[in-house]
């Protein structure tokens, strides 16, 4: 599709099901890949079905400042530089609002949004020095639609949307482009955990008729991650069969 | 200590792409070597990549000049 040869991605979260479509995605278009996520067996074996060429390791934890600083630098020593970022790690903690703990909103927050804040700027460092960058970050249709129960992920993917305009107006001179993916219902470990009702009323909600692969947000990835796309920036693509038009 | 303004200089011009004889101690870098303020940013970066210093955002608003910045430099570099 798109050729990312020659190019280096850096993607978090890769152990779950749409980060590791994503690395298939850009691996497949010819780019180096670091994965990154916490659990490192299910890296390593994504790390071997790639065929163990142009890909590493990375394991780190976002939600420690620490782990966030070290994984820019391992990655840079590891893939020689980082043209591509995708912040696709997340995790829920679900709770009606009333009883939503400020446990259950801080680390949620702190993963998802301060944990791609911090890597970001990390690694935008290097990108607008070689005047070339993508900054890629998986939201949700949850982020702009809100959800009952996910008040704190969707402040997070809502919060990603307004970092992502802010970083892509200061940064748009030096070649690196900011956007955002934003998943409807994705059929992922994520999601299965939801009963069946909920599922078939979601389900009715989408014109296509069919809950989403992590194949179709990886396209969308590996599209505005490609040099035909250095003039979107400051975007968010919607990849939700439908189920929400913005 | 010349070595220093020397070593600014040399960042200042591959940064900004401007003539070596238009990086003036005297020159400022938004007015006269055509700046935005992210490469203000960029250069305090490469200040601090250069010389291992750490140039805080207070001190950093006030490097206007090339002269500003050496002068700083002189001062917090052991």
């Amino acid at each position: 599709m798109f050729d990312l040869s020659g190019k280096a991605a850096l993607v978090t979260g890769a152990s779950g099901g749409i980060g590791a479509a994503i690395a298939r995605a850009l691996h497949g278009a010819g780019a180096k890949v670091g994965l990154s996520g916490r659990k490192v067996e299910a890296l390593e074996s994504l790390a071997a079905e790639l065929g163990g060429e142009r890909v590493a390791v990375l394991p780190g934890e976002l939600g420690d400042a620490a782990e966030v600083e070290a994984l820019a630098e391992k990655a840079e020593s590891a893939l020689g530089q980082v043209d591509i970022l995708v912040n696709n790690a997340g995790l829920t903690r679900d709770m009606l609002f009333m009883r939503l703990s400020d446990e259950m909103w801080d680390e949620v927050i702190a993963v998802n949004l301060t944990g791609a804040f911090r890597l970001t700027r990390a690694v935008s460092r290097g990108m607008m020095r070689r005047r070339y960058g993508r900054i890629i970050s998986v939201t949700s249709v949850v982020g702009t639609m809100g959800n009952a129960g996910q008040a704190n992920y969707a402040a997070s993917k809502a919060g990603l949307v307004g970092m992502t305009k802010s970083l892509a107006q200061e940064i748009a001179t030096r070649n690196v482009t900011v956007n955002c993916v934003a998943p409807g219902f994705i059929a992922t470990a994520m999601t299965d955990v939801l009963n069946d009702k909920i599922k078939e009323a979601t389900l009715a909600k989408i014109p296509a008729n069919r809950f989403g692969k992590p194949e179709d947000v990886a396209a969308a990835v590996a599209f505005l991650a490609s040099g035909e796309a250095g003039y979107i920036t400051g975007q968010t693509l919607h990849v939700n069969g439908g189920m929400a038009m913005i | 200590m010349s070595d220093i303004a020397e070593r600014v200089k040399k960042i200042v011009v591959e940064h900004l792409g401007v003539d070596e004889d238009k990086v003036v101690e005297t020159a400022s870098f938004i007015d006269d070597l055509g700046a935005d303020s992210l490469d203000q940013v960029e250069l305090v970066m490469a200040f601090e990549e250069e010389f291992g210093v750490e140039i805080p955002d207070s001190a950093a608003e006030k490097i206007q000049t090339v002269k500003d910045a050496i002068s700083f430099i002189q001062e917090n570099v052991a």
